[in-house]
């Protein structure tokens, strides 16, 4: 038996220490296994938007709840993205993680650096921040250049840690831009799993100049975690 | 399905042929190519500027991708629009460094 899902709305921490509304997509029969997912920052959290949500629906098939937040200045969010910092996102999943009694998480790619503690769960094919900005900042060089003008890496980053910058059209404000620059992944506590890549197979979702949505991945991905959430009833 | 060209039978040798096996997996990926077609890329296959999708976020991600397969490290200036034009140029880009690695 499956459920339709349904957008939700959750208070989140703001930036300056207010609270408002965000969005989250939720499968939620009030079960007790409920896995909470942190998409991948920017871009690729398009890219992996359909596999994401794929997964919950066959989690939801196998008994588990599901919910997918929006993060501040992410998706449907009227947060400014310029305005976000990397300890306010950490702060918002921390605080989805506690308004939706998550008992798993899953965070993607660069969401891995926004795991909220105390809860188990898996980091599939985790990102750390350099590396996040790094493929961002080359792909401003190129377009730069393309326009005919060279932008050097040196200076743009500079321009990031002082006053922010726009990266691929995502606008990161200092705060985020320097916090990311030195954004390691976490070291793994007990109870978190790393799943790479290989182990779910085919091309990687992120990789794909546009977004596609390969079934057999989120097969791959939704059996992982349902084995180990399933309540033994 | 077509046999794979065994390294011995391949007159570039073996190292070449991982080189170019390896980008036309990566290029399966990023572009959404069947086996097939990334099989059929030739070195004059537009890339950059001749496919609509590979717009400069693919093409940086396309580079990333490169330096954690190779192994190696691409600096920006080395990056210019001849080894992005084609296939061909990507590769003499990934085979330069792989060397020097």
């Amino acid at each position: 038996m499956t459920t339709p899902f349904k957008f939700v709305e959750w208070p989140c921490p703001a930036v300056g220490g207010d609270t408002r509304s965000e969005a989250a997509l939720v499968f939620d029969r009030g079960r007790e296994s409920r896995l909470l997912v942190i998409p991948p920052l920017f871009d690729e959290a398009n890219k992996l938007r359909h596999t994401l949500v794929e997964v919950l629906r066959r989690l939801d098939a196998s008994g588990i709840d599901g919910v997918l937040p929006d993060l501040p200045g992410c998706n449907e969010s009227l947060a400014p993205l310029a305005e976000q910092t990397l300890e306010n996102w950490r702060a918002a999943a921390a605080a989805a993680s506690a308004h939706f009694r998550a008992t798993g998480v899953l965070t993607v790619r660069s969401g891995a650096l926004l795991r909220p503690p105390d809860v188990p769960g898996w980091d599939y094919a985790p990102q750390d921040g350099r590396k996040t900005l790094r493929s961002m900042i080359r792909a401003r060089i190129i377009a730069s250049r393309e326009a005919g003008r060279e932008e050097p890496r040196d200076a743009i980053e500079a321009k990031g840690r002082a006053e922010g910058i726009t990266l691929a059209g995502w606008h990161i404000g200092p705060a985020l831009f320097t916090a990311l620059e030195a954004a390691e992944l976490p070291t793994r506590e007990d109870g978190v799993t790393i799943i790479e890549h290989e182990t779910i197979g085919e091309r990687p979702a992120w990789l794909r100049a546009e977004p596609d949505f390969d079934a057999a991945q989120a097969d791959a991905l939704a059996a992982i975690i349902a084995v180990a959430m399933r309540q033994p009833e | 399905m077509t046999a794979q060209t065994s390294a011995q039978t391949d007159p570039t040798g073996p190292a070449r042929s991982t080189i170019d096996e390896t980008l036309r997996a990566i290029l399966r990926d990023v572009l959404g190519l069947s086996s097939e077609r990334a099989a059929q890329l030739t070195p004059d296959s537009g890339l950059f500027g001749h496919l609509p999708e590979l717009d400069s976020q693919a093409v940086a991600d396309l580079l990333t991708e490169m330096e954690d397969r190779f192994e190696i490290i691409i600096e920006d200036d080395e990056i210019d629009g001849d080894h992005l034009e084609t296939y061909g140029g990507l590769l003499a880009l990934a085979e330069a460094k792989t060397a020097t690695r």
